[in-house]
Formats: C-alpha cells, sequence, structure tokens
C-alpha cells in the first residue's frame, strides 16, 4: 500500500514536471514558436481580436488545412474590423518569417506556424499598435519568468545562507537573525516592495531596472526559507551521526557539507516552486502598478497593464491573455510544490 | 500570563524594531517631495531650503526618527507633506474604509471555509474532496490582481455592479436604506476577490487539520461507543484542530490592515492601499511609514490575539 502511494506521488512530480519542462520550452524558444517580432507594429490593426483558424471557405469548400483570413478594419471606423474574404492564407507549420536570435547568438528565420507574407496570424489579438499578443506573452515570459526564477535564486541563497549560520552556530547570532527574520515576516508584502522599490531611482535604463527589480524582490523575501532551513539544520546537526563525526574529529565544514546541508534540499526544492510563481506575480505586480519593468521591453506585468485602461478593460477580451498565461504557470509550479511538500512529509515522518 | 507577557514584550520589541526598519527604507530612497518643486522656477531654492527646514528633512535620520516617535506619543503620527494635515487623521480615514472592506471579506471567508472544510474532510476522497482540492488548486494560482481584473471587466460589461470607489455620487442625499444598499454593491466586487483569494489557502488548511484529527485512534473509539456524527465533529474533532485554524486566524485578524492593499488599488477602494502607492510615489514620508506601521501593528495584535487564544483553549500550551 505505502509502496502504491509512493509511486503515484512519483508519477504525479513527472508529470507535472514535464508540463513545466514544455512551458519553460516554449518560453525560451520564443523566437521559434512566435510567427512575429513582439516589437513590430502594425499601425493600421490595433486592438485586432484573435484570428481564427477556418476549415471551411467562403465557397463553402472544405480545407484539410486550416488556413485564416486576415482582419481589415471597417471604413469609417475604429477598433471594428472584419475578415477580408478575397483569399484564403494557409497555415503552414516550419515557414520562413521575421528574423530572430537563437541564444542570443544565431539568426534563424524559421518559425514554427505563420502564414504567407502580407497576412499575420494573431493568435492572441493585438495591442493598441498592432503588435502581435500571442508573440509579445511569449518574449514577455521570458522576462517574466527569468526575474522569477532570478529572484527565487537570490531568496534561497540568502535563506540557506542566513539559515544554516543560524541554525549550526545558533546563540546569539541565531537569535538577532531570527528576530530580523521576523520583522521581514511582519511588515507587509507590498509595502517591503514599494518601500524598496521606493529606493531606487524611477528613470533608469530598462536592464538596469530589470537586475535592481530582480535584487529587490529576491531579497525581501528571504525570511521564510531562511526559517525553514534553519529548522532543518537544527535537527539535522543534533542526529547522531552528525554528533559521531563530530567525536571523530570532523570539522564544521565537513560535517555541514555531508551531515547537514543534504537535509536542508527537499525544503528548498520545495521553497523554490512555491516562490517562482509567487514573484513571477510579484514583477507582473509591480510593473502593473508601473513601478516595474516599462515598454517596450515586454513582460507578463506591463502586458496586463494594458487593462488599466477602462475601455480596453471592458471591450477587448483577449488582452486578458498575459492573465491566462500567468495562471498556466501558477498552476504547473503549484502542482510540483504540492508533490514536492506531499513527498517531503511522508519521508520525514 | 508569564507566557502572555512575554508575548507581549516580544511583540513591542518587534515594533520598535519595525518602525526603526521603515525609516531606514525611506531615508535610503533617493530624491524628497520637495524635489518636485525645486523644478519649479518660480520657487527658489531658498523657499525649498526653508520647506525642508520646517519639516525637519534636513535633520539626520535619527533625530527625525526621535522627533517622529515625539509625534506619535502626541498623536499625529507624523505630517504629510501633499494633504498639509497629520497623518493620524488622514490615516483613520482611509483604515476605517479598509477595515470595513477586509471585516466583511475576513468573516465570509471563515464563515464558508469552516463549514466547507470540515464537510470535506467528513468525506475524505469524495467527489467533495475532489472537486474541493481542485478548484482550491486552480483558485491557488490565480493571483488577487487577475481576478480583480476579471469581476471589473464582469461588472462594466454586465452593467450590474457598480465600479471604482466606495459610494456613488450624491451618496449624501440618499435614505437610510439607499445609503446602506449602494455601500454594499460597492463592496461585491473588493469582497468578492478577497474571498476568492483567501478561501482556497484556508479551506485546505480546515480540511487538511481535521482529516489529520479524524484519522486519530480517538475517533474511532468514540464511533464505537455510538456518539454521532455531528457530535463527533464538532464537539471531538474540531476541538482537537482548533489549534493550526486558531493560530491561522490571528493571523487573518492580523492582515486586516495589510491584506487588501493590492485589491484596493486596482478596484479604486478609497483604503490604505491606494494611499500608500500614492504617497510611495511622491514621497510622502511619514504617510508611508504611517501606513507600513499601522499594518505592522495589526499584524503583531493579530499574533498576540491568537496566542491569548491558545493558552485560553488549550491547557497543553498553559502548561509550558
Amino acid at each position: 500500500m505505502a509502496k502504491l502511494k509512493t509511486m503515484t506521488g512519483k508519477k504525479k512530480i513527472w508529470a507535472a514536471a514535464t508540463f513545466l519542462v514544455l512551458l519553460h520550452a516554449v518560453i525560451v524558444f520564443a523566437g521559434f514558436v512566435a510567427p512575429s517580432n513582439p516589437v513590430s507594429q502594425n499601425r493600421d490593426l490595433p486592438f485586432a481580436p484573435p484570428t481564427y483558424p477556418h476549415f471551411i471557405d467562403s465557397q463553402g469548400h472544405f480545407h484539410l488545412r486550416p488556413f485564416i483570413y486576415p482582419w481589415v478594419s471597417r471604413p469609417q471606423s475604429l477598433y471594428d474590423y472584419e475578415e477580408s474574404r478575397d483569399r484564403e492564407y494557409p497555415i503552414h507549420f516550419l515557414v520562413k518569417g521575421p528574423e530572430y536570435k537563437v541564444a542570443g547568438l544565431f539568426s534563424a528565420h524559421t518559425h514554427l506556424f505563420g502564414v504567407a507574407a502580407p497576412a499575420q496570424i494573431f493568435l492572441a489579438g493585438s495591442d493598441n499598435y498592432g503588435r502581435d499578443q500571442f508573440s509579445r506573452i511569449l518574449y514577455g515570459g521570458r522576462i517574466s519568468l527569468a526575474a522569477g526564477l532570478l529572484a527565487t535564486l537570490i531568496s534561497l541563497s540568502l535563506g540557506l545562507l542566513l539559515g544554516t549560520i543560524s541554525g549550526f552556530y545558533g546563540r546569539w547570532i541565531d537569535e538577532s537573525l531570527m528576530r530580523t527574520a521576523e520583522l521581514f515576516l511582519v511588515l507587509p508584502w507590498l509595502y517591503l516592495l514599494l518601500a524598496v522599490r521606493a529606493f531606487l531611482p524611477l528613470h533608469i535604463s530598462p536592464l538596469q531596472t530589470f537586475f535592481l527589480l530582480v535584487a529587490v524582490i529576491g531579497s525581501v523575501g528571504w525570511a521564510r526559507p531562511a526559517r525553514l532551513v534553519r529548522g532543518v539544520v537544527l535537527s539535522a546537526k543534533t542526529r547522531k551521526y552528525a554528533v559521531a563525526s563530530r567525536g571523530f574529529g570532523a570539522s564544521n565544514a565537513y560535517i555541514l557539507r555531508r551531515h547537514v546541508l543534504p537535509h536542508t534540499y527537499g525544503v528548498l526544492l520545495t521553497q523554490a516552486a512555491l516562490l517562482v510563481p509567487q514573484y513571477v506575480i510579484a514583477e507582473v505586480t509591480l510593473s502593473f502598478l508601473g513601478l516595474g519593468l516599462s515598454e517596450p521591453l515586454p513582460s507578463w506585468g506591463n502586458l496586463l497593464a494594458n487593462l488599466q485602461q477602462y475601455n480596453v478593460l471592458v471591450s477587448f477580451w483577449w488582452m486578458f491573455a498575459p492573465a491566462l498565461a500567468l495562471v498556466v504557470f501558477s498552476l504547473g509550479y503549484l502542482a510540483v510544490a504540492d508533490a514536492f511538500l506531499k513527498r517531503l512529509q511522508s519521508t520525514t515522518v | 500570563m508569564k507566557y502572555l507577557r512575554r508575548r507581549l514584550a516580544h511583540g513591542i520589541m518587534l515594533l520598535i524594531g519595525a518602525s526603526v526598519l521603515c525609516f531606514l527604507f525611506t531615508d535610503l530612497a533617493p530624491g524628497s517631495f520637495f524635489d518636485e518643486i525645486k523644478l519649479n522656477p518660480q520657487i527658489s531654492p531658498e523657499t525649498v531650503a526653508a520647506l525642508r527646514a520646517h519639516y525637519g528633512l534636513d535633520q539626520p535620520t535619527p533625530v527625525r526618527y526621535v522627533r517622529w516617535v515625539e509625534s506619535v506619543f502626541r498623536g499625529e503620527w507624523g505630517y504629510s507633506f501633499a494633504y498639509n494635515s497629520p497623518v493620524r487623521s488622514l490615516l483613520m480615514v482611509r483604515a476605517r474604509n479598509t477595515l470595513l472592506l477586509t471585516g466583511v471579506a475576513t468573516l465570509l471567508v471563515w464563515m464558508i471555509a469552516v463549514p466547507l472544510g470540515i464537510w470535506i474532510a467528513d468525506h475524505p476522497g469524495g467527489w467533495s474532496d475532489r472537486l474541493g482540492m481542485g478548484s482550491t488548486a486552480v483558485l491557488l494560482s490565480v493571483p488577487e490582481l487577475v481576478l480583480a481584473l476579471g469581476f471589473l471587466c464582469l461588472a462594466v460589461r454586465t452593467h450590474a455592479l457598480p465600479v471604482g470607489g466606495m459610494v456613488s455620487v450624491g451618496f449624501d442625499q440618499f435614505g437610510q436604506w439607499s445609503k446602506l444598499r449602494d455601500l454594499l454593491t460597492h463592496l461585491i466586487i473588493p469582497v468578492l476577490t478577497l474571498i476568492l483569494a483567501g478561501l482556497p489557502v484556508l479551506l485546505r488548511h480546515v480540511r487538511s487539520s481535521m482529516a489529520e484529527v479524524m484519522k486519530a485512534p480517538f475517533i474511532d473509539a468514540a464511533r464505537a461507543h455510538g456518539v454521532s456524527n455531528a457530535r463527533l465533529l464538532f464537539r471531538y474533532a474540531l476541538p482537537a484542530a482548533a489549534n493550526p485554524l486558531i493560530s491561522l486566524f490571528g493571523f487573518s485578524v492580523g492582515g486586516l490592515l495589510s491584506g487588501s492593499l493590492l485589491v484596493e488599488v486596482v478596484t479604486g477602494w478609497p483604503g490604505l492601499g491606494p494611499l500608500l502607492l500614492e504617497a510611495t510615489m511622491s514621497r510622502d514620508l511619514y504617510v508611508v511609514v504611517g501606513v507600513a506601521m499601522s499594518s505592522t501593528v495589526f499584524m503583531i495584535l493579530g499574533n498576540l490575539l491568537a496566542d491569548a487564544m491558545l493558552v485560553a483553549v488549550d491547557p497543553r500550551v498553559r502548561m509550558q
């Protein structure tokens, strides 16, 4: 029975992890998956709705290969579009399209899918400059995810370092570190973000903003992982084998490396899976409030910030698409975190 | 009693530490409220310097901190540059609005989560368990921001609910009942957002702590003695499962002033959230510190409340 249970637990982790890896692959290879350049504008197609794939053309003929009709704006109207049915544009896979960079080095032209040149495919509609939102979500995901992952790395490194020091050396170091951690836990999260963001200058280059933002988000969240790591270290250093190896004359560094730190990996992994979506949301929140990354660099936060305009919120439902991407990602991470947590509990009890 | 006194002392220490930390953060911020004025060519640099001196911004941080503490004891809590008034009167109005919102939301969340969690824990593995866990998993991954935006969009599209603010235009002329109704309809969107954001966490905790207790041998024994299911759940299992929930309740109370900041900003509720954002942007120093400190006071009070309740409820805690 117990064996069966761990098997399904393992399977769950694998399923969730595969899902996450796929999502990340899509984001990493955004240039390949995205049909258009995220910053190229179509001034005559602002707020165009998503293009629908068709199988049956205007004459009633069936096509096995799906095709699209491009949007054209109705004469004398703003943001009002109809499909131009003169010509079908079949959707092809692995097509030549706008240039992009792979890993920032090689330039490539092949895209996963696309349509012939004058037409453009908008899977998630277009924004106020007529930029393809699907492509922007993919490219924005790179930035939002990178922010989330890097900030998590900072939080966990700080947490591991301070938590280990606190738990291993104890006494006044432990006391003062844990009191500081309590301070960070008791101050409201949004306040901390705003306050720490506030001491950064408002007008700096996008790249600087990105790294500062990551540093802010990451350093604000060190307290919880530090406390958890401290707990694990406290229990691990009093285990009999740790005490025995100290009796044999092992150094602190050896005991830490060999007997204490391996116990923290489970906690760290679980925390990572919980923190990444939280920090992505932190980036989204700050960018939404206008304190994070700004145009033309797409991020999920400033894509969502379009919704602050009343008419966008009301009229163009596809502008919610970045939120969907965010939700799907969080779902993947939380599933992994859940599975980790269950395993952690079943191994420690 | 000694335990509680120690917790209280600890809370006060935490409060002092938090205020110092707040001051350090605001001190590190480049620029001040009067930087904008400096750009105005009609105002001479001497005037700006005089203004800074008037508000004590030219003093070093420790001096400003001591002055701020004095003003807290005078009941002013510092001075807002933007509103040109003491911070306390400013905060009181906003805090009242925030408390109305979070109070209603927190009450509703607890009233829904506890019975629902108990019911789900009573049917482990059943359809309610699977449905509950599935839907909370989805809800957990939808951020508040998205929930609030979605509800706003729905409200505007259906014209069913008013959007933004706390009351409609001309509220003062309304009668008693239409005043209440107006307020309630304005509450729906932010409250619904807060409920959906808070419910999954609480529901999962209630379920897991109840399910843990339901596995205990004494429950089987009571069942074998023929104790009815309702009595078993509420009289035997719930008290045994209460401790983590009491801690959570303290946390809920603690979050009354800080849990809704973002939702308030997005839905336009005139509480502490928009005030904090605005004050941060314009470097209205003492307002920022005031909002953060009042939230912190609540957080500490909530923790103390939980400690006191645990002492009152659990003899094991009293023994320590």
